[in-house]
């Protein structure tokens, strides 16, 4: 009888394996699943909340209708930025491209939700903003925007790490924001969670 | 089925079926409100086929034609536009196998969860008034028609049951207008909220409120005499409320033999048409 040999060379090439797929499920895999996308524009929120000392609600403010007026549009932006006033790229590059141009800017939101949803920010004005949103007033460049292929949303700024989200800054870490998590605080808060109190 | 919830604020609809001409302006009204795609297909696909299409179209608010069945110069013709009745006891939410609709909010409108109904229609089969329609087909909107569309309702893929919510969305917006302004979103005045068909009804014959506040129109309203409600005998408890001077008119909303006593009158009984 002859003794049988292994043929696959022993443990090293399985363990080679295993690493390899390990970094492929981990690493690459996630990759797979995002595409990057940068804003059109580097907004900074640190210039115009520390250095020009504005206010959130000059900018993010509620409606007198009650709708929640959430990103300003390029006419409110030009009230200030009519003619460039720094010495930003990105500046010149708003006032030549939007402004003059009369164009809105197709501003990611992290926060997107799907159009089923229905949330009010006059309901929730109690809140801190951070409670849902990257804390964004303290970011000079906007976080990457990973952009899920499949279904287009955000993962509200994650950074993949091992085939999670994980983020620098805790509040980084949020995607979008699930229907559990709306569920648990409206619950923790004894608030309803009947169905058309968020769906639509 | 389920048992009866009671809410602090009870939505409610009273539609006067004198001053009903059947124009449709509500129906036309709905179908702009909540984004339903006009079906010029689908009716000739389900006539081709020799189905009746008048459960078949997707409109959420149907008119429908009553006749008194008199010949000659005693006849008569009322028009009866149905939305759904958000019923007080619901014969559609015990039978979702999926909690896609249910009755569990204050104002007692019933909801309907479009991405989690997977379109069994047990819930068209229990509703006594056929108020439930389905997607046969994916939506088409003829092109341009998708810059129109309402962006406070969400569109429905084939597959899923929808129905009349009395524009559920209008009351968030009504709410969060109430918030903004530092008024009591649970306490909305007259008229703060009302749905697309009652606003378009050129002939004011749809009244909308709270039928449980004493402000509101529809608290006096139902009230009246002359208010039925349909299919009152099945115990269903619906919070849409009808009116007709007309005893045939209030015959017919319930299914009253030939030879059986009428509605009972809370008043003076009802005038004959």
């Amino acid at each position: 009888m002859v003794k049988k040999t292994s043929s696959s060379g022993g443990a090293l090439p399985f363990f080679v394996g295993f690493v390899a797929m390990l970094f492929v499920g981990w690493w690459a895999f996630p990759r797979m699943l995002f595409s990057e996308v940068q804003q059109p524009i580097r907004f900074s929120h640190v210039v115009h909340v520390e250095e020009q000392e504005m206010a959130c609600e000059d900018c993010h403010f509620l409606n007198e209708d009650g709708s929640f007026n959430g990103i300003p549009s390029t006419a409110s932006c030009a009230e200030c930025h009519s003619d460039v006033l720094g010495e930003d790229p990105d500046e010149a590059k708003f006032v030549e491209q939007y402004v003059n141009e009369e164009k809105e800017v197709e501003w990611l939101v992290y926060q997107y939700q799907p159009d089923n949803v229905f949330f009010s920010h006059a309901a929730h004005q109690g809140k801190d903003c951070t409670t849902c949103h990257p804390d964004v007033a303290k970011s000079d460049t906007p976080p990457t925007y990973y952009q899920n292929k499949l279904t287009d949303y955000s993962n509200g700024g994650y950074k993949i790490v091992f085939g999670r989200g994980v983020g620098v800054d805790p509040a980084y870490s949020r995607g979008t924001m699930k229907m559990w998590e709306c569920e648990r605080c409206h619950a923790e808060n004894g608030q309803s969670n009947a169905c058309y109190v968020c769906h639509r | 089925m389920s048992a009866f919830k009671e809410f602090p604020i009870r939505w409610g609809m009273v539609i006067d079926i004198d001053k009903c001409t059947g124009c449709g302006a509500c129906t036309v009204a709905c179908n702009k409100e909540n984004n339903i795609a006009p079906q010029p297909q689908q009716l000739e696909r389900i006539a081709g086929k020799g189905f009746p299409t008048r459960f078949k179209k997707l409109e959420w608010l149907t008119v429908y034609e009553l006749s008194n069945g008199v010949q000659g110069s005693g006849h008569d013709t009322a028009y009866l536009p149905r939305p759904c009745m958000q019923c007080g006891m619901p014969s559609c939410v015990s039978v979702c196998p999926a909690t896609a609709t249910d009755k569990n909010e204050n104002g007692g409108i019933v909801s309907q969860i479009y991405p989690r109904c997977f379109g069994c229609r047990y819930c068209m089969a229990s509703c006594p008034y056929h108020a439930r329609v389905f997607n046969w087909d994916q939506p088409v909107y003829p092109d341009g028609m998708e810059k129109q569309l309402t962006p406070n309702v969400s569109v429905r893929s084939r597959g899923v049951v929808e129905k009349c919510n009395f524009c559920h969305h209008r009351w968030m917006y009504a709410k969060d207008a109430a918030r903004v302004a530092g008024e009591d979103p649970n306490a909305l005045p007259e008229d703060a909220y009302i749905p697309a068909c009652a606003e378009a009804c050129p002939t004011g014959a749809i009244y909308f409120g709270d039928v449980k506040n004493p402000e509101h129109k529809v608290y006096e309203l139902i009230h009246s005499p002359y208010t039925f409600r349909l299919l009152e005998r099945l115990g269903t408890d619906p919070q849409v409320y009808y009116m007709s001077k007309r005893e045939w008119v209030r015959r017919q909303g319930d299914n009253y033999l030939e030879n059986e006593a009428g509605p009972v009158a809370h008043g003076n009984g009802g005038l004959h048409g």
